[in-house]
């Protein structure tokens, strides 16, 4: 997907007319800070227009106060916007391609459906239609795979340009709204709504609709609602206290004390961070279905992870040949070869591959098959557990160990103590062993090894130090399941799993009070992704999965869980520290204000004014035109959120505490000072 | 200042320090139900205790039942203290024949004493019997200091890794604290008062023919015994008008060395009492060491401002070399009660032993800080609880800056508990904030009401100082007010009582409510909250709390004061 740039000349365009548009009470109600400085504006217009009027204090003074005040919602506003226009600009490109597609739709009268097809638009499809696709065409809506298979370009969502095999049955059988097929054909099922796709409800998340907020937003509400309270309180009792000092304050003056106080730079910019965390989502390619599963996210503690794709590359290799007693390597190489010349499984191939490093010639086995045209191949099949070649009377096979030494067994023959041996130590180096008989006889086995994926490692590490617990999942046996765990540096396994497995372990995690994440994408998976805190559901996977997971990976990136994990902390992170930062503030504004209100009256109080700020009127001005830009000059952190790094939480707290608490206390002294300055060289 | 003086003010502070270790692992073994020394003694005792009230000692309580015992038994003492004070003066023990209590006064003093705060508006010698003096204000000043404990014993025992709602027994911990704590405690100083010179009597007043040849008439009574729960119990009422200024009252330096310890030691204990309690020491050492922090910011300027002397009166061609010695003993120099005066009222006993309202403003002003943040060490349990909201707050903003749901011993804080903690912290602001307000804007409008003996700032901080004390639930005044009157009497009461069982009740159901959470173990990601980083994080957010809500109205007061006198 294209990555637009943080300000785009249209997305500031649009913001622009937002800003002015939610000013609407009704809208600004939801966020208690921003209300209260709405109500303040609205005063202070009152005050000026009055003051225009009797004169009794200075009309240009409000209006500048005013204006600011102003200025201050509607930057507000703005970073608010902005944060929607981008979302909504995000998920428009990919709406785009799905609008309006030509969709063959197969007509039908209840169940029943018929060979005839019409064309229509794809807005007129509805759950339970059946639309055919065939090569060229353009997928009208999200559905499932009922007959046929095809090859697919999702590089429309996934930015991926290699096409993707999808068909009917099995876990790779949903097809998304907007991909194109490349070859063959397939009939598709609705599964959605018109307007109810996964892509629509994040569309709507986005634009602020239907957003709720998270849990750890409404707690942070009541904090901040807490702290504007006490200022109210604080600003209101300052009128008894100033009139028994015989010092008279004006309303505008009470009012910039107010709004520069209340926690407007976090206010203004709350909303603002939680779209931008669904988006920063997004961006990753992960459609989320709440803003409540991103927070989530950034509190797993255990992750469940597949072995096969995602901590291993999931093709296994052959890596040595270990012939038995009695064998010479040459035929036992030879044997392997022509067991696996058919084969077009990796292994298999990979099998062919060393015989000819290791030196077998490969035409003289071709010679040998078409020599023997009468040779049949034997597939891999769950029962027997094994393949091989069946050809004049010679019969090789390789399998699983146990699925040979029954075979063998059954024939009568020993099964050689050193391949079991052997065996168990392939197993242990989290190896597969393949056992090969020829005739029913032992005659080896091969190690196929399994490879981990580069990088993995790191990955894990940093997880770690996140204090995310990783559990592998595999259907291994314990013994190369722990080998591998141990490699991958995974911290805990499941080894011989079962799709219940997975759920028993989940369920065991919660009760001990930890937040479990996972992906899947089979339908197996399903009650798995359901009970999981997290569950990532691949968009590949099948419809249930996509409806059990709370989010939706569109790469189909199976390390993905660790960026969504990053985008719930960061999330959380830039509320935390910009709460911070807006409260700090407050110091170096009281010093600015609080001097300046009362100078005039009791001029010690010049000892104060450590700033030093030019005049009380020059002091109030800068301290609220400081508070109201500091918010436009946060929106580039709020919308990109703040880094986040895997040092520890007290380390991290640490820096964070520095940076935004010493931060916010110290720069705005240095910003109000400076507007001070300006102010005076104007004036 | 001579080095005595400082070493002095060092000997305060670390005798209580290494007193308080071991008294903290004997109140965690107390309300852990644990076997102590004292069994043989105390075990009889409180099972007739609860075998007349019929108590049933073992039965488990949720919060909600713990509050509404406690509510139901400090409802009853109140009525009682009322009725004592308001018949007085047909009541035996009134030797010098003292009379009844006005209602609104009897309503400011039976209130002030039940919730441990002990705001005089009389004085002892003139205004109570020696029947008041035991019955209702002595008997008050130890069901209050152990309701305050007992509530700390809930918070501890919800603080344990656990889910339950069940968290013990209130009146089983009531009772302990009363005799198995503070009793023994109270038996050992008030001995040491006895003997240096504190009365202890029933007989009416004395009489003595001056040099002058004039006859006077001195007050006495049973002192010794009310001076020692008087400050182990954190209340700082005094049996006498000008409290531990008295001879009587405070004789010597030993003494002051005695009671400085006795009212600060049942504070410290309480938070090595819960890092013993909960097994979780470094907790405790956070707790204390960001008190300490507090506090050490707070007494320095105090204590550097006092031994400094007044400019103005330097002015006057006064000596100033030995401090600000106006309105201070001789016996107690100007460093040690600069000392006593910050410890009196960051732990919310507000007894003194010079006047308040003579500090320097420097002083003034942290005074009134102590009392404005109100969770420095704090009054027997409920400074630990005050302590709690802050904490709360704190873990809740630091975890998001962390990027992790935010959570405290292993449960989850969310909006209903931030929603409590903000309405506690936010409370006493309010509190202070708004009775202040009232008394200005009727002060201004009737300028004859003659309360104030200063104008100008220092007035303000007269009336600043006796809602804060009041709000803080401290008592000590700043005096000059004139206080016995309807106004004074009623709204601190009113400011009394809810500042005294809001923040009771607030933490209490938090605990509560966390208590019955889902217990989430630690792991890499938790941050950890025994650690000096969130020590400073608790720090930060208990001073912007407290400077934020404060600073304009003691610009108006001391700042102001600070910046005249220049």
């Amino acid at each position: 997907m294209k990555k637009n740039k943080l300000f785009d000349r249209k997305i500031i365009k649009d913001s622009i007319v937002q800003s002015f548009v939610k000013l609407n009470p009704r809208y600004l109600i939801k966020n208690p800070v921003m209300f209260v400085v709405e109500v303040c504006t609205a005063v202070m217009l009152v005050e000026t227009l009055y003051s225009l009027l009797t004169a009794h204090s200075s009309p240009s003074y409000n209006l500048i106060i005013f204006i600011t005040l102003l200025f201050t919602l509607l930057f507000a506003n703005f970073a608010e916007a902005i944060a929607e226009a981008r979302g909504k600009a995000q998920a428009n490109s990919l709406r785009k391609t799905r609008e309006e597609t030509p969709a063959k739709k197969v007509q039908a009268i209840g169940e029943m459906y018929f060979d005839e097809i019409i064309v229509v638009s794809s807005s007129h499809l509805k759950k339970g239609d059946v639309f055919v696709c065939e090569t060229g065409d353009v997928i009208p809506m999200d559905g499932e795979i009922v007959e046929g298979i095809a090859t697919i370009d999702e590089s429309a969502i996934t930015g991926e340009s290699a096409p993707v095999i999808r068909e009917a049955g099995g876990d790779k059988s949903s097809v998304t709204g907007g991909t194109k097929v490349l070859s063959d054909k397939i009939k598709v099922k609705v599964t959605t709504e018109p307007g109810e796709s996964f892509l629509d409800k994040m569309i709507a998340l986005v634009e602020g609709a239907s957003r709720q907020k998270t849990p750890n937003e409404i707690a942070l509400t009541i904090l901040l609602a807490g702290f504007t309270l006490i200022f109210i309180l604080v600003t209101i009792t300052l009128k008894p206290f100033a009139d028994y000092a015989n010092t008279p304050i004006t309303i505008a003056s009470f009012i910039a004390l107010f709004v520069c106080l209340i926690p407007t730079t976090i206010g203004g910019l709350l909303s603002a961070i939680g779209i931008a965390g669904m988006d920063r989502a997004l961006r990753a390619n992960v459609v989320t279905k709440s803003g409540k599963a991103v927070e989530t996210a950034g509190d797993i503690d255990v992750l469940l992870l597949d072995k096969t794709g995602t901590i291993t590359i999931g093709n296994r290799k052959a890596t040595h040949f270990y012939p038995a007693h009695g064998t010479d390597e040459q035929s036992f190489l030879q044997a392997c070869m022509l067991s696996s010349l058919a084969d077009e499984t990796p292994e298999g191939k990979s099998i062919v591959e060393l015989c000819k490093q290791l030196g077998v010639k490969s035409e003289e086995n071709h010679s040998l098959l078409t020599l023997h045209s009468s040779h049949t191949l034997v597939k891999f099949t769950a029962e027997t557990r094994s393949s091989g070649i069946d050809m004049d009377g010679i019969r090789i096979r390789k399998g699983a160990t146990d699925a040979i030494r029954k075979l063998s067994e059954k024939a009568g023959h020993i099964f050689p103590k050193e391949i079991e041996e052997k065996a168990k130590k392939i197993a242990s180096g989290g190896g597969t062993p393949l056992v090969v008989s020829e005739n029913e006889k032992i005659i080896g086995v091969i190690e196929l090894q399994d490879i981990i994926k580069e990088g993995m490692k790191e990955r894990f590490e940093r997880l770690r130090k996140m204090g995310v617990k990783t559990v592998m999942v595999t259907g291994d046996n314990p013994l190369t399941a722990k080998y591998i765990a141990q490699k991958a540096g995974v911290d805990d396994f499941i080894a011989e799993a079962k799709p219940e497995d997975k759920m028993e372990y989940i369920r065991k995690e919660q009760q001990a009070g930890k937040l479990v994440a996972m992906m899947g994408d089979g339908t197996n998976d399903a009650p798995a992704l359901a009970q999981a805190d997290v569950g990532v559901a691949m968009n590949s996977g099948t419809q249930a999965a996509k409806e059990a997971g709370n989010m939706v990976d569109l790469d189909n990136d199976p390390t993905k869980l660790i960026e969504i994990i990053e985008i719930g902390k960061q999330l959380l992170m830039t509320r935390g520290t910009l709460t911070t930062f807006s409260i700090a503030n407050d110091v170096a504004k009281y010093f600015a204000i609080v001097p300046a209100l009362f100078v005039t009256s009791i001029p010690a109080l010049q000892g104060l004014n450590i700033m030093k700020l030019s005049s009380p009127e020059s002091a109030i001005l800068s301290a609220i035109i400081f508070n109201a830009i500091i918010i436009p000059a946060l929106i580039p952190l709020a919308l990109k959120g703040v880094s986040y790094k895997p040092i520890g939480a007290s380390a991290l707290l640490r820096r964070n505490l520095f940076i935004y608490g010493l931060g916010g206390i110290i720069i705005p002294f240095i910003g109000i000072k400076i507007i001070d300055v300006l102010i005076s060289l104007v004036f | 200042m001579s080095y005595t003086e400082l070493l002095g003010v060092l000997l305060f502070f670390f005798a209580t320090f290494l007193l308080a270790i071991p008294l903290g692992k004997y109140i965690a073994k107390i309300y852990a139900g644990e076997k102590t020394l004292l069994d043989p003694i105390f075990n009889p005792i409180e099972r007739t205790f609860f075998k007349w009230s019929g108590i049933d000692a073992t039965k488990q309580m949720n919060w909600k039942q713990h509050l509404s015992a406690m509510l139901t038994i400090n409802m009853v003492w109140f009525l009682m203290a009322l009725f004592i004070l308001m018949n007085q003066s047909w009541l035996p023990w009134n030797p010098d024949g003292n009379p009844n209590m006005t209602a609104d006064l009897a309503f400011n003093t039976s209130i002030s004493f039940l919730v441990n705060c002990n705001l005089q508006h009389y004085s002892g010698e003139s205004g109570v019997s020696y029947f008041s003096q035991i019955f209702a204000l002595m008997f008050l000043q130890f069901v209050s200091a152990a309701t305050g404990m007992a509530a700390a014993a809930v918070l501890f025992n919800a603080l344990r890794e656990r889910i339950s709602d069940q968290l013990g027994n209130f009146y089983n911990y009531f009772l302990k604290s009363a005799t198995r704590i503070l009793l023994p405690l109270c038996i050992i100083v008030s001995v040491i008062l006895l003997f240096r010179g504190t009365p202890m009597t029933m007989e009416g007043k004395d009489t003595m023919i001056s040099m002058e040849g004039d006859t006077i008439h001195v007050s006495r009574g049973p002192a010794a015994a009310f001076i020692a729960i008087k400050h182990l119990g954190t209340n700082g009422g005094g049996f006498f008008g000008v409290n531990s200024a008295h001879p009587f009252e405070n004789p010597d330096y030993f003494t002051n060395i005695v009671e400085m310890v006795a009212q600060t030691i049942i504070p410290f204990a309480m938070i090595f009492a819960l890092g013993f309690y909960l097994k979780r020491r470094k907790l405790a050492w956070m707790i204390f060491g960001v008190m300490t922090l507090e506090f050490v910011l707070l007494v320095v300027p105090a204590i550097i401002s006092e031994v400094q002397g007044n400019p103005a009166i330097q002015a006057m061609g006064i000596d100033q070399s030995q401090g600000a010695m106006e309105g201070k003993e001789v016996r107690f120099g100007a460093a040690a009660s600069g000392y006593w005066s910050i410890i009196t009222t960051v732990i919310s006993t507000g007894s003194v032993n010079a006047m308040h309202d003579s500090s320097m403003p420097i002083s003034g002003l942290t005074q009134l800080l102590s009392m404005m943040v109100n969770a420095i060490y704090g009054g027997c349990g409920v400074g630990i609880l005050n302590f709690y909201v802050f904490i709360i707050l704190a873990v809740f903003i630091s975890g998001l800056m962390v990027g992790r749901t935010p959570e405290f011993m292993g449960k989850k804080i969310e909006a209903r508990e931030v929603k409590i903690s903000m309405i506690v912290a936010l409370f006493h602001g309010f509190l202070i904030l708004v009775s202040t307000a009232l008394a200005s804007s009727i002060f201004i409008n009737n300028p004859e009401i003659g309360w104030l003996n200063n104008p100008g700032f220092h007035g303000f901080s007269e009336m600043l100082y006796e809602y804060t004390s009041s709000s803080a639930n401290n008592g000590s005044g700043f005096e000059g007010l004139g206080d016995n009157t309807p106004w004074w009497n009623i709204s601190t009461g009113i400011v009394l009582l809810l500042s005294r069982f809001i923040p009771i009740i607030g933490p209490i159901a938090i605990a509560g409510i966390l208590a019955n959470k889902k217990y989430i173990p630690e792991s890499a990601g938790t941050l950890k909250t025994d650690t000096a980083t969130f020590g400073l994080m608790v720090f930060a957010v208990i001073v912007i709390t407290a400077a934020l809500s404060f600073f304009p109205a003691l610009t108006l007061g001391p700042i102001a004061e600070y910046f005249s006198m220049r």
